[in-house]
């Protein structure tokens, strides 16, 4: 039992976390036949059922668990993966019968019918059940009220509220401003861009993977593995200084993770070639300048070249407001690549202007 | 051929009392048709109740079926409405000053009597972040953002936004340190705003002379918190953004976005 944990403590680590994370979505898309199976979806929530039915014995994954905020992470989970699957089942299921020759499911069911009794019954049944189980909840679980408000005494580790944690988890890869304020704005832009730029007038109104693939993949690949897992991540598996904790680890206070990280500039002046950083930082800083500009610059018009079949059915404008969306959204995993292999801290560091990317 | 005779039979006393309650002056001035038991009167009850007006008369079968909806966006509805409800009691109990806000919610706590108001408003919420994502989830998957929906979608990200300021302002109320801490954490990122976070960058080109005119007392983390730190100030903003001033915001989303459901053809389905 000991060893199981030790494993899963191991698979828990952020990088492999991430990356296990960005595969199972690659297998969903790719094995999306197998994957619609019920015996797989209901597998996934039974299993998910067990590792936590046991994993509550563990002393330490119970302390993360039932601590009260958390517990609707858990319900979130369970309700995620069910979603997940049942949204590309009911797809795939759609793409047979168009594939067969017959409509969608939902076009088959447009006949009309009456609002009372068939939907109001139904709300309100969904109304009666929403209530129950909140009661129970309530009843079953206090709030959590902790000790009162010490701005003298900071607990370790502070957490943003749960919803936030995606977020918080970005600070370990980017600056304040960038993981604070402009990504997260840029996440509201980027969503509510979608119905602009995704001019694909197929599956309208019915649930379909194969008349969406692109769509569909990017948007899950933000959902499920930049929001969703990050959040679990934050939550679950970051303890004391916001280190990595696998899920039946002991939160240990003292626990020592090595800094080790770099900066651009300290990698080509310094190690590549052999000289003191220079005073200026513009010239300190000027091959992660040149990067960002060419990441922010010069990728899109690349893309557009390898991508020429989107650049004419979307437009000028419309590629390019997509492709800055796409590249802003995947500068989070290549930032987490960098760092993980290069040890990358920064591309850009100037602390002078607060300004590091 | 024998002659059959049919015989009424007598009616039951229940269903006497049921036909004199129907029929008297206050029940018709309440409900201006008989039950909704025909096809006339499951018209008249959706056009004449101002609550059940929000639906049509009619809508496509797949549209009420859980498999399509997962209900979402309704259960979304009804938390606000929860949590609205709650709130209100529990604003009947709490004073947001640093004096009382943390022994009034331990008074909550200890002296109500199988209160559970709190719970049902804090889980409540968690449990609304929850569904509008995956309401939001829902939509996406089917394609409902599509033409003529458009605009919807992008009310709903408002208010997908709303939901987590909403739940993030309450996050504080408490005062404890759960609450300040959270608060704080959240609340630091606005002092790395560029050119209006006093760590932000760019916001040292803001000056006049020497003078900068971006610094901690005045810049986007001040304005959130009404203070250089989470204290007196920002826990009386946040009670006054609580309570009133993102309920009604998102209030009148709400309504644009449930008319703008009907008014861009009712729920989504194939064209």
């Amino acid at each position: 039992m000991d060893l199981i944990k030790a494993f899963i403590n191991l698979f828990a680590d952020p990088r492999l976390f991430f990356v296990m994370s960005v595969v199972a979505l690659a297998v969903i898309v790719w094995k999306r036949e197998l994957f619609s199976k019920d015996a797989v979806g209901y597998g996934m929530l039974g299993f998910l059922a067990v590792f936590f039915g046991f994993g509550l014995f563990d002393e330490n994954f119970r302390l993360i668990v039932v601590k009260p905020d958390n517990v609707p992470i858990v319900a979130l989970i369970f309700l995620v993966v069910f979603f997940t699957w049942y949204s590309i089942r009911e797809g795939v299921l759609n793409d047979r019968r168009i594939a067969a020759g017959d409509d969608p499911i939902e076009k088959q069911e447009s006949d009309r019918v009456w609002v009372w009794p068939d939907l109001v019954y139904t709300e309100l049944i969904a109304l009666i059940l929403c209530t129950a189980i909140l009661i129970v909840w309530s009843v079953g679980l206090e709030a959590p009220l902790e000790q009162p408000a010490n701005p003298a005494n900071t607990p370790n580790p502070s957490k943003a509220p749960w919803y936030f944690l995606g977020l918080q988890e970005m600070l370990v890869y980017f600056d304040p401003w960038l993981a604070g304020v402009v990504l997260p704005s840029l996440i509201i832009v980027g969503l509510m861009a979608i119905p602009y730029v995704d001019t694909n007038p197929k599956g309208n109104g019915y649930y379909t993977f194969r008349e969406r693939k692109v769509e569909i993949t990017i948007f899950l690949f933000g959902f499920l593995v930049l929001w969703s897992s990050l959040i679990v991540l934050g939550t679950f598996l970051r303890g004391p200084n916001w280190n990595f904790f696998g899920p039946f680890e002991y939160w240990d206070i003292h626990k020592l993770e090595p800094l080790t990280n770099v900066q651009l500039s300290d990698f080509i002046w310094v190690r590549m070639l052999g000289q003191p950083l220079p005073e200026h930082w513009f010239i300190r800083e000027v091959f992660g300048i040149i990067l960002t500009l060419a990441y922010v610059a010069v990728l899109p018009p690349l893309l557009a070249r390898m991508f020429r079949r989107y650049y004419e059915k979307l437009g000028a404008t419309r590629f390019y407001v997509t492709a800055m969306l796409f590249l802003m959204m995947l500068s989070l995993p290549v930032k987490m690549l960098t760092r993980w292999i290069f040890n990358l801290k920064y591309v850009v560091s100037i602390p002078e202007f607060f300004f590091n990317i | 051929m024998a002659q059959t005779e049919t015989v009424q039979p007598k009616e039951a006393l229940l269903v006497r009392c049921w036909n004199w309650l129907t029929e008297t002056q206050i029940w018709t001035s309440v409900f201006r048709h008989a039950a909704p038991i025909n096809d006339r009167n499951r018209v008249l009850v959706m056009l004449s109740n101002v609550f059940l007006h929000l639906h049509p008369v009619r809508l496509k079968k797949h549209g009420v079926r859980l498999r399509y909806t997962w209900c979402m966006g309704g259960l979304s509805f009804f938390l606000f409405l929860v949590l609205t409800f709650t709130g209100l009691l529990l604003m009947f109990y709490y004073r947001p000053t640093l004096e009382y806000a943390y022994s009034d919610i331990v008074g909550l706590r200890e002296h109500v009597p199988l209160g559970i108001m709190r719970e049902m408003h804090r889980w409540g919420a968690h449990a609304m972040v929850i569904t509008v994502w995956l309401h939001m989830f829902r939509v996406f998957m089917t394609g409902s953002y599509k033409p003529p929906r458009e605009f919807n979608w992008n009310i709903g990200v408002i208010m997908l936004v709303l939901t987590l300021l909403l739940s993030f302002t309450g996050y504080l109320l408490p005062w404890d340190q759960l609450a300040i801490w959270a608060i704080t954490v959240g609340s630091n990122m606005a002092r790395a705003t560029p050119f209006l976070g006093h760590e932000g960058p760019g916001a040292a080109l803001l000056a006049l002379g020497d003078v900068q005119l971006i610094h901690a007392a005045d810049d986007a983390r001040f304005a959130l918190l009404g203070g250089t730190f989470v204290g007196e100030g920002a826990l009386l903003r946040f009670y006054v953004l609580h309570c009133v001033g993102l309920p009604l915001v998102i209030g009148f989303l709400m309504a644009v976005h449930f008319w703008r459901v009907r008014k861009d053809g009712g729920i989504s389905g194939p064209l």
